[in-house]
C-alpha cells in the first residue's frame, strides 16, 4: 500500500485552474520529488494535502485513509507534517517556542525530549540560538528550524516545499545532506523543488509538473538523463 | 500633593477599566486582524448581569439591594463577578461561532461590518423591557466602601484628607490579579504559545496541528469574561447605571479601543500599558487643565502617538511576511 496516493486531483483558485487531474503516490522510505517552474502548482499540490486548501475533485489517501476534506490540523495529527514554503516560522516566537509547536500535538515528554536531541543534533546552529526570537534568525537557519520542528512531529511523511529557495548553495547542500539522512532513519519524504539538480541526486523518484498537469514520472536519475528534463530544467542545452 | 494623590488612585483605578477592556480588542485584533465593535457592549452585559445577579442574591439574603448600609459579605461579589465573566464568557464563544466563524475567508470589511451590526444587536436587545430596559438602574453596593487609608496630605496652604477607598483598592487589585494570570496564560503555556502562532499566521499555526478555531474560540471567551469583570468594577465604582445603548458605554469603549492602539493593536502587554497611559492623561489633565476636556486629552494623545509612533508603545513595525 503507497503511504500517500492522490488521484486526479482538481484545484482551483476561483477561476484560475491550478491543477487539472494530477496523480501521484509516495511509498513508504521513498523520497519523492515534485519538480517544476514557477507557477505549475507544485505548492498548491502540497496546500491541498495538508488540507490548507480543497479540491473540486479527486482523492487523497495517506496510509490508506481518505483525507481531504479533514481540517488541517487532523492531517498533521496523523503524521503528514509540511514544511511550506518561505519556511512558515513564527518570527514573533522564540526558536525554543517554534520547537516546542513542531510537537503539539503530542504529549509523550520523554520522546519529545529524545527527538528534540536529535533535531538539535542535526542542526547545531539551531540549538545556539533557542533563546532567541526566530524572526531575527538568518534564512538558512530559518529553514533549519523549520526541518528540527517538523521533526519534532515525528512525521511519517515529510513533505519540504522548496527547502533550497534564496539560500547559499553551502547551505543548501547541508539541507540536502540532512534530508537524506533523515530519510536513512526511515522518514518518507515529498520534496518540492525549483533546483531540479540537487532534488534529483538525493531523490528515489521523481515527477515533472507544468501548468498543473503531471507531464512525466520515474527513477529520478532515469528523468535526470533526459533530454526533455535536462533542457528545460537542468540547464542544458 | 494631596490632589496629586488622589488624582493617582483614581488614574490607577479607571486605567485598570481600560486595560481589562483593551485587552479584549487587542487579543481579538491580533488573532482575527478586526476591530470587534461589538466588545464594548460586553462590558455593559457584563455590568448589567451583575445589577440582575445582585438584585437576585441580596434579598436572599435578607438584605435589601437600595439600602446601601447593609453590604453583602464579600463572597458576593466575587460570585457575582464570576458569574458575570462565565455569562459573558458564553456570549463572546456564541457571537463568535454565529456571527464571525463563517466570515473567517470572507474580505475584512464584510466581517467589520459585521461587528458594528452585532453591538446594535445587543444594544438593541439590552434595551428590551424583558431585558436590562432602557431605563437608568441604581446598582447595589457589594462591598462597604471603608476608607482603607486616610492620609493628611499638604494641598494649598493647608492640609487636606485623601481617603483610599476599598473600591478603588479593590478594582485595582482584581484587574492586576486577572492580567497576571491572562499574562501567564499567553506567555507561558502552550495554548498562550499556540494563540501568538495563530496570531502571525493561521494557515502555519494549523500546519503546527493547532487547532485554530478552538484556539479562536478560546481568545473570544478569554476577551469576554474580561470585559465582564471591567464591567463589573465599573458599576462598583460608579453604581449609576446607564442604559445599555448609552453613549456613555460607546465612549468607554472607544477610550479603551484607543489604549490599545496606542499600546500597540495585538500587542497584549502594550494595551495594559495603554489603558494606564491613557488614563493617567485623561485624569491628570482633568484635573490640573479643565475636566471639560478630559476626552480631547485621551483622543489628541492618539493622533500624537499615530504621527510619531504609528504601530503603537510596544507595536511592532510592520512586519514582512515571507
Ligand atoms: N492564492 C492564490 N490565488 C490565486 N491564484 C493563485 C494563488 N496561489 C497560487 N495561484 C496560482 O496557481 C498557480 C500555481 O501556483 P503554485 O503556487 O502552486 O505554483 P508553484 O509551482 O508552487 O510555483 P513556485 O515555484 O513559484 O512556488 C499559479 O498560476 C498561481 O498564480
Ligand atoms: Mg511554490
Amino acid at each position: 500500500m503507497s503511504l500517500l496516493s492522490v488521484n486526479d486531483l482538481w484545484v482551483s483558485y476561483g477561476a484560475i485552474q491550478a491543477l487539472r487531474g494530477i496523480s501521484l503516490r509516495v511509498e513508504p522510505g521513498e523520497i519523492v520529488t515534485l519538480i517544476g517552474g514557477n507557477g505549475a502548482g507544485k505548492s498548491t499540490t502540497l496546500r491541498t494535502i495538508s488540507g490548507l486548501l480543497q479540491p473540486r475533485s479527486g482523492e487523497i489517501q495517506f496510509q490508506g485513509q481518505a483525507i481531504q476534506g479533514r481540517a488541517p490540523h487532523h492531517i498533521v495529527t496523523s503524521g503528514l507534517i509540511q514544511v511550506p514554503e518561505g519556511r512558515g516560522i513564527f518570527a514573533n516566537l522564540t526558536v525554543d517556542e517554534n520547537l516546542q509547536l513542531g510537537a503539539f500535538t503530542r504529549s509523550d515528554r520523554v520522546a519529545i525530549r529524545k527527538d528534540r536531541e536529535r533535531a538539535l543534533e542535526l542542526f547545531p546552529r539551531v540549538r545556539e540560538r533557542l533563546k532567541q526570537l526566530a524572526g531575527t534568525l538568518s534564512g538558512g537557519e530559518q529553514q533549519m528550524l523549520a526541518i528540527a520542528r517538523a521533526l519534532l512531529a515525528r512525521p511519517k511523511l515529510l513533505m519540504l516545499d522548496e527547502p533550497s529557495l534564496g539560500l547559499a548553495p553551502q547551505i543548501v547542500q547541508t539541507i540536502f545532506q540532512v534530508i537524506r539522512e533523515i530519510n536513512r532513519e526511515g522518514t518518507t519524504i515529498l520534496l518540492v523543488e525549483q533546483n531540479a539538480s540537487m532534488a534529483l541526486q538525493v531523490a528515489h523518484r521523481a515527477y515533472v509538473i507544468e501548468v498543473g498537469e503531471m507531464i512525466m514520472d520515474g527513477p529520478a536519475a532515469e528523468l535526470a538523463a533526459s533530454d526533455e528534463v535536462r533542457k528545460a530544467y537542468l540547464g542544458a542545452h | 500633593m494631596a490632589d496629586f494623590a488622589q488624582t493617582l488612585m483614581t488614574a490607577l483605578a479607571i486605567g485598570s477599566l481600560y486595560a481589562l477592556i483593551a485587552l479584549g480588542y487587542t487579543m481579538v485584533y491580533g488573532i482575527l486582524k478586526f476591530i470587534n465593535f461589538a466588545h464594548s457592549d460586553i462590558v455593559v452585559l457584563g455590568a448589567w448581569v451583575s445589577y440582575t445577579l445582585a438584585n437576585k442574591i441580596l434579598p436572599m439574603l435578607g438584605l435589601n439591594p437600595h439600602n446601601p448600609e447593609t453590604a453583602p459579605p464579600l463572597w458576593v461579589g466575587a460570585l457575582i463577578l464570576l458569574s458575570a465573566m462565565v455569562a459573558c464568557g458564553l456570549l463572546g464563544f456564541a457571537i463568535e461561532r454565529l456571527a464571525y466563524k463563517p466570515l473567517r475567508r470572507a474580505p475584512r470589511l464584510n466581517v467589520l461590518i459585521t461587528a458594528i451590526g452585532v453591538s446594535l444587536l445587543l444594544q438593541n436587545i439590552g434595551q428590551l423591557n424583558y431585558v436590562f430596559g432602557a431605563s437608568p438602574q441604581k446598582m447595589p453596593a457589594l462591598m462597604p466602601n471603608i476608607d482603607l487609608l486616610r492620609l493628611s496630605l499638604p494641598s494649598g496652604d493647608g492640609y487636606r484628607d485623601v481617603v483610599i477607598g476599598l473600591v478603588d483598592v479593590m478594582i485595582f487589585a482584581t484587574s492586576a490579579v486577572l492580567m497576571l494570570v491572562l499574562e501567564y496564560l499567553v506567555f507561558r503555556t502552550k495554548l498562550g504559545t499556540a494563540m501568538r502562532a495563530v496570531s502571525f499566521s493561521t494557515d502555519n499555526a494549523s500546519l503546527m496541528g493547532i487547532p485554530v478555531d478552538r484556539v479562536v474560540s478560546f481568545t473570544f471567551v478569554l476577551g469576554s469574561s474580561l470585559a465582564a469583570a471591567a464591567g463589573f468594577l465599573y458599576v462598583m465604582k460608579y453604581p449609576g447605571l446607564n442604559q445599555p445603548a448609552h453613549s456613555i458605554w460607546v465612549l468607554l469603549g472607544l477610550k479603551a479601543f484607543v489604549a490599545a492602539v496606542i499600546g500597540g493593536i495585538g500587542n497584549v502587554r502594550g494595551a495594559v500599558l495603554g489603558g494606564f497611559v491613557i488614563a493617567f492623561v485623561e485624569q491628570f489633565g482633568a484635573f490640573y487643565i479643565s475636566s471639560n476636556y478630559r476626552d480631547v486629552y485621551v483622543f489628541a494623545l492618539l493622533i500624537i502617538i499615530l504621527l510619531v509612533r504609528p504601530t503603537g508603545l510596544l507595536g511592532s513595525p510592520v512586519r514582512e511576511k515571507v
